[in-house]
């Protein structure tokens, strides 16, 4: 480990609680259906939907509404994209005349853009036409964010309202949110990007003779626009293969960390909103404070990890740190950095191939997806889930002051410890049994690449990934085959509307409930205590289930390489 | 205070009987209520039968060892339950026994004649003759008579208490002793139905209905089981990738310690336990749900006199007015006082002794006392011609229209609005029409009840005095007392409003009463104690009733409902936090076969991976047993802020129950290899 590496960590850190608050605030604004300056500009756009549409957004939902309005969003968007991915063969914006996508994998694709994982079974620059990045997929990563972003919104309308029936408007929340958020900053971004050497251009890819005199075919498309949506609503899915340590959608260190900023941004500044929401910006910054403590865990182990390097290879001869599959232009610090970033956020974009890090060093992205993408986490994702890890941890707790468990003023009851554990129950169940699935079957088993315990990591690794709709992949599985391409996208969808349905469940009864004064009898939910205590009933609820699974992974691969084992 | 006797837990005779109930208790539908113990029960059960049966690489000895803790593992629940439930029958039983043979007087078509019958035949609305020495059949009002009751059977309390007809003094109850005279009692309950029948269904457990709290944490207990259930489940496949397979005793032995067993099977003791401190403690709770409603109280509604000063004025001060001599004032106030025989009046009459001599002992012979009236609000004394009063301000003044508009009336009026922003109760004394000045009657505030206010304020709780007194009187005991709030000149409406005020803010609210006209309030209050000698209006709509009729007790039944919820938080802490160190027990145990290199995991140094898995199981068998007294008892409740009680809870639960099973599975672990059993 390096001081550049771990001040360029800490850098990270620091422009991370540096922006919580004025992004917090600007979608606090947006929760409020407040005036922002962009209104000017933008406030006849957003009228013109909601006529256009005959939507009034002042019409308060409550959660089955707002639940039934967001699943059939989804879900007619699920099938218009499955549609333009089978038909992108006779579409035109297809320079290099790539056929219909395959029915398992448009599949696939499809849930995993919806369900805002972009999980790719496939190389994007050779199997999508730039109508289908354009159409199918960079609209459903705006709109997949907003989904986020909404939700995140209604949980924190239950927990801020009292006595009331509705949880916010479906539509106004995702207009307000894409209209005033994500395509203003995604057109900064985007700028930038070009700016910094991505390219922005329809046409097709350009073939050209190397020094050495070979003829290669280099692929350019809409990628800078692709790039900036891409990180800020944590979906992942890159133009090309390489995804971010391709040189083109990740040219240079600051791009780099840009990328990685533009993961956090959001994620981060929601949980000032939602301190804001409830009226007490200390609930917001406990959380956050949470959310870094475990991020600064993984990291550390990480770059730890790849730092140290792997014996077996300085038995050989090579010294140094682990820099297999990782880009020279980023290095260790950088890789392992944006590797625990992407995964702590559901994002899944990857600037180094994780499945070529130490087994502990990769075992830390596995984790933050275990624990359910709250560590920051998916756009709004990240902290609603995390407000149901809050629930238990109040509820378990909470007792031990002597009253019934109150959360930010709600009192926390049979029916949200009920709807919470499911959702958070979920997790475990599609993970580990769809890899218990995988690693008995033989159409599982042909997935791997590797022997041993590595080839479990990967098989492992993958249902992490689409369950928690991170969308990274540990690469050396082949997934697109039927069944992966089946089995990951079940999980996608399970993964993310299954929480999502209890979720806001929780949100409807808790805004009817009544606000219960802060005394100083209440249980403290601000302040260092509650933030450890956070920290361990994630830790222990969400991580222990995993320790079995963890085991026979990435830990025994690790050993394995300790003793020199392999496979 | 008349606290019962602490009794020691594991006598034999609670211990045997509670073994017995511990067997009968494993009915599958006694069982089905505890998810988890059922769930530890039926692996328990399969675990048998692959012993009988089943064919693995597992020694016999070691399966069997396992099979005989997991049964401990439920039998361990079982008897806890059945302890608690054991100590409450025991409390119960003293009351039953004096119930068991009552009989009554029946009294026929109301008349004169009355037949003897079973207690147990009485029906609501019968009329029962109790005479001198008879035990009261059952619970009622009197309808006519006077008599001094023995309570000492429910109370503790041996003093006898006076019952009367009409008025806030009407309720006597089944088991209770007439000591003089006779009365006659309407029946009000349906036999099986009274205080004791309830208290005994609720100490016993037999019908104990789960409370909200109870059922939101055997809902996450549940959602735990399922979690740990998918983690296990899914074991199987894992290791078939990596090649090996586990034997089911392995996988049953790592679900059953990772789901939450210890607070499982503690969790119905706790309640059972809490319900049996209070009615030690003398109050009878209707429902559990009220226990739990107490330490949520975040507003305690208390009563001026009793509650916050001992219940008598004193007088302190004589003030006289328009040039009396104080002598003279004090003299008058003597003679209107001499034959008063309450407390405030003999007040008055100590403290003239002690300013002044030469005052007489006694009234003359030709002397006629006025009594005091509810109309006219003043008593006094005639002598001859002259005539001495002695009441409240307006009273007098009322009575004298003609001081009306007398400058010593004004005069009168600053002196009384100076005593009662003093916090006292102003009497004004006149003679032959002419005021001579007032008496100053001073509430005092109970010693050590400030500091009590200010542990509630600590915990949050807020106290608001309600009193009959002018708004200047309560302002200044209001702010002798440390209360937070008043609420003066207060009719029961007053009451009812200012609860349904709190309510409405998401405040519960905790009063206690006793008249027939305090009912709403208790009725609306989220916990509402009745006095025992208030009115049967009173026991019916409060959902609390203190025996020993103490309102300061309000306070302690809000530290026992909060120390309830606390063990139950507690032991929840201490349970899921046990599951780290049972991973490292039998993770490593479990997969060492299939990679060696995963030996590195046995962080405690077990000896061999039977050893680890069965002491992980002894561990969290013995577990339960040795936290039955502190299930019982509860944890030790301190009126301070949540924040420091939080701390000091986490310490010790959370970081307790994360170290504590990695010392207790590594002495295990040396015991089981030390004697060969793994």
């Amino acid at each position: 480990m390096t001081i550049q590496g771990w001040t360029l960590i800490l850098l990270f850190v620091a422009m991370v609680l540096m922006l919580a608050k004025p992004v917090g605030l600007w979608l606090f604004a947006l929760y409020e259906g407040r005036r922002t300056p962009l209104h000017a500009l933008l406030g006849p756009v957003e009228r013109g939907f909601y006529r256009l549409s005959g939507i009034d957004p002042t019409q308060e939902q409550g959660w089955r509404r707002y639940a039934v309005h967001m699943l059939i969003f989804n879900a007619v968007l699920l099938l218009a994209t499955y549609g333009l991915l089978r038909l992108q063969g006779v579409l035109p914006l297809n320079p290099q005349g790539f056929g219909a996508v395959s029915e398992p994998l448009a599949f696939n694709t499809a849930i995993s853009f919806a369900a805002n994982t972009n999980w790719q079974g496939y190389a994007g620059e050779s199997t999508m036409s730039n109508l289908s990045q354009m159409l199918a997929l960079t609209i459903h990563n705006f709109l997949s964010a907003a989904t986020g972003i909404a939700l995140a919104f209604a949980l924190f309308r239950g927990f801020a309202r009292r006595s009331a029936t509705g949880i916010g408007n479906f539509w106004a929340d995702m207009t307000r949110v894409t209209l005033y958020l994500l395509l203003p900053l995604s057109v900064v971004l985007a700028l930038f990007y070009i700016a910094s050497g991505v390219p922005q251009t329809l046409a097709g890819s350009v073939d050209v003779t190397t020094l050495e005199g070979a003829r290669q075919t280099i692929a350019l498309g809409p990628v800078a626009s692709q790039e900036a949506i891409k990180m800020l609503g944590t979906n992942g899915g890159g133009f090309f293969n390489a995804n971010s340590a391709h040189p083109f959608e990740n040219p240079t260190a600051l791009t780099n960390l840009a990328q990685m900023l533009s993961i956090f941004l959001i994620g981060a500044g929601l949980t000032y909103t939602f301190g804001k929401a409830v009226g007490n910006v200390r609930q917001g910054w406990a959380i956050l404070a949470a959310m870094m403590t475990l991020f600064l865990i993984g990291v550390t182990i990480t770059y730890w990890q790849e730092a140290a390097g792997n014996p077996i290879l300085h038995g050989l001869g090579v010294a140094g740190g682990n820099m297999e599959g990782k880009e020279l232009r980023f290095g260790i610090a950088a890789s392992a950095l944006f590797s625990v970033v992407t995964t702590a956020a559901s994002c899944g974009a990857v600037n180094a191939m994780h499945d070529s890090f130490t087994a502990i060093g990769g075992m830390i992205p596995l984790f933050n997806m275990q624990l359910g993408e709250v560590v920051i986490g998916g756009v709004g994702a990240g902290i609603y889930g995390f407000l149901l890890f809050a629930i238990l941890a109040v509820f378990v707790a909470g007792l031990m002051v002597g009253r019934t468990p109150e959360y930010v003023g709600k009192k926390i009851e049979a029916r949200e410890v009920k709807l919470a554990v499911l959702a958070i129950a979920i997790l475990p169940l599609i993970i580990l049994g769809f890899t218990a699935v995988a690693s008995v079957l033989p159409a599982g088993l042909a997935g791997p690449l590797n022997k041993g315990p590595h080839g479990f990591s990967e098989i492992l690794y993958a249902f992490t990934s689409a369950v928690a709709n991170n969308g990274s992949a540990f690469a050396g599985l082949s997934a697109n085959t039927p069944f992966y391409n089946g089995m990951l996208g079940v999980a996608m969808w399970i993964g993310r509307f299954f929480i999502i349905v209890p979720m806001l469940a929780i949100a409807g009864g808790l805004a009817a409930k009544r606000h219960t004064p802060e005394t100083a009898g209440s249980f403290p939910t601000t302040g260092p205590l509650w933030t450890g205590l956070l920290i361990g009933i994630v830790l222990v609820v969400g991580g222990l289930t995993f320790l079995p699974s963890l085991a026979l992974g990435p830990i025994a691969d690790h050993l394995a390489m300790v003793r020199g084992q392999l496979f | 205070m008349a606290r019962s006797e602490q009794k020691s837990l594991f006598t034999p005779d609670l211990i045997l009987p509670a073994c017995a109930d511990a067997v009968r208790k494993l009915h599958p539908a006694a069982l089905i209520r505890n998810p988890v113990m059922f769930t530890t029960a039926t692996v328990a059960l399969l675990l048998t039968l692959l012993l009988l049966v089943g064919h693995d690489a597992l020694a016999v000895g070691f399966k069997l060892q396992l099979v005989v803790w997991l049964w401990l593992t439920v039998l361990f629940g079982t008897f806890a339950e059945a302890l608690a439930e054991g100590r409450g029958k025991a409390q119960a039983a003293s009351l039953r026994a004096a119930k068991a043979e009552l009989t009554a007087k029946r009294l026929k078509g109301g008349g004169p004649d009355h037949e003897t019958v079973a207690a147990s035949a009485l029906k609501l609305g019968d009329m029962v003759l109790v005479q001198t020495g008879d035990l009261i059949p059952a619970d009622g009002e009197v309808v006519a008579g006077v008599a001094s009751v023995n309570e000492a059977a429910i109370t503790g309390e041996s003093a006898p208490v006076i019952r009367e007809a009409g008025g806030d003094r009407s309720a006597v109850t089944a088991g209770t002793r007439v000591i003089s005279d006779e009365i006659q009692v309407r029946v009000t309950v349906n036999p099986g139905q009274g205080f004791i029948d309830r208290m005994i269904a609720l100490v016993e457990g037999a019908e104990r209905q789960k409370t909200p709290n109870e059922i939101a944490l055997t809902l996450l207990l549940v959602g735990l089981t399922i979690i740990f259930l998918i983690a296990v489940a899914t074991i199987p496949g894992f290791a078939s990738y990596a090649g090996g397979g586990i034997p089911v005793a392995i996988l049953a032995a790592l679900l059953i310690t990772l789901i939450p067993t210890t607070i499982a099977a503690l969790l119905s003791a706790i309640g059972i336990a809490g319900m049996d401190r209070l009615v030690r403690f003398n109050v009878l709770a209707k429902s559990g749900r009220a226990v739990e409603a107490a330490g949520d109280i975040d507003t305690l509604l208390l009563d001026k006199t009793g509650t916050i000063t001992i219940g008598d004025r004193q007088a302190t001060e004589f003030r006289p007015v328009g040039g009396t001599m104080p002598a003279a004032l004090a003299e008058a106030a003597l003679l209107a006082s001499l034959t008063d025989e309450t407390p405030e009046g003999r007040s008055i009459l100590l403290l003239a002794r002690e300013q002044f001599t030469q005052l007489p002992d006694s009234l003359p012979s030709d002397a006629e006392v006025i009594p005091f009236t509810a109309q006219t609000r003043i008593s006094g004394v005639r002598i001859g011609d002259m005539v001495i009063q002695k009441g409240a301000v307006d009273s007098i003044l009322r009575a004298n229209p003609a001081l009306e508009g007398d400058p010593v009336t004004q005069d009168l009026r600053r002196i009384t609005d100076e005593i009662a922003r003093a916090g006292g109760t102003p009497l004004a004394v006149a003679k032959d029409g002419k005021l001579l000045g007032a008496i100053f009657l001073k509430d005092i505030v109970k010693a050590g009840i400030r500091e009590r206010f200010g542990e509630l304020r600590a915990m949050g709780i807020r106290t608001v005095m309600i009193t009959g007194d002018n708004p200047l009187t309560a302002a200044s005991i209001a702010a002798e007392a440390g209360v937070d709030d008043f609420l003066a000149q207060a009719t029961p409406e007053d009451k009812l409003a200012l609860i349904r005020k709190e309510q409405e803010g998401g405040r519960l609210v905790a009063m206690c009463g006793d008249g027939t006209n305090d009912a709403p309030a208790l009725a609306q209050a989220d916990v509402g104690v009745a006095m025992n000698t208030g009115t049967q209006a009173a026991r019916e709509a409060g959902n609390m009733v203190d025996l020993d009729s103490d309102p300061t007790k309000l306070i302690e039944i809000v530290g026992l409902g909060k120390q309830l919820l606390m063990t139950r938080g507690a032991l929840t802490t201490f349970s899921v936090a046990n599951d780290i160190a049972k991973y490292f027990a039998i993770i490593p145990a479990m997969f060492v076969a299939l990679y060696p290199g995963l030996g590195v995991l046995n962080v405690m140094g077990l000896s061999t991976p039977e050893s680890a898995i069965l002491s992980a199981i002894i561990f969290n068998a013995l577990i339960i047993p040795l936290l039955v007294p502190l299930a019982l008892r509860g944890v030790t409740y301190r009126p301070i802020g949540a924040g420091p009680l939080l701390a000091r809870n986490l310490a010790i639960y959370g970081l307790g129950g994360l170290v504590s099973p990695f010392i207790g599975i590594k002495i295990i672990d040396l015991a089981v290899s030390g004697l060969g059993l793994a």
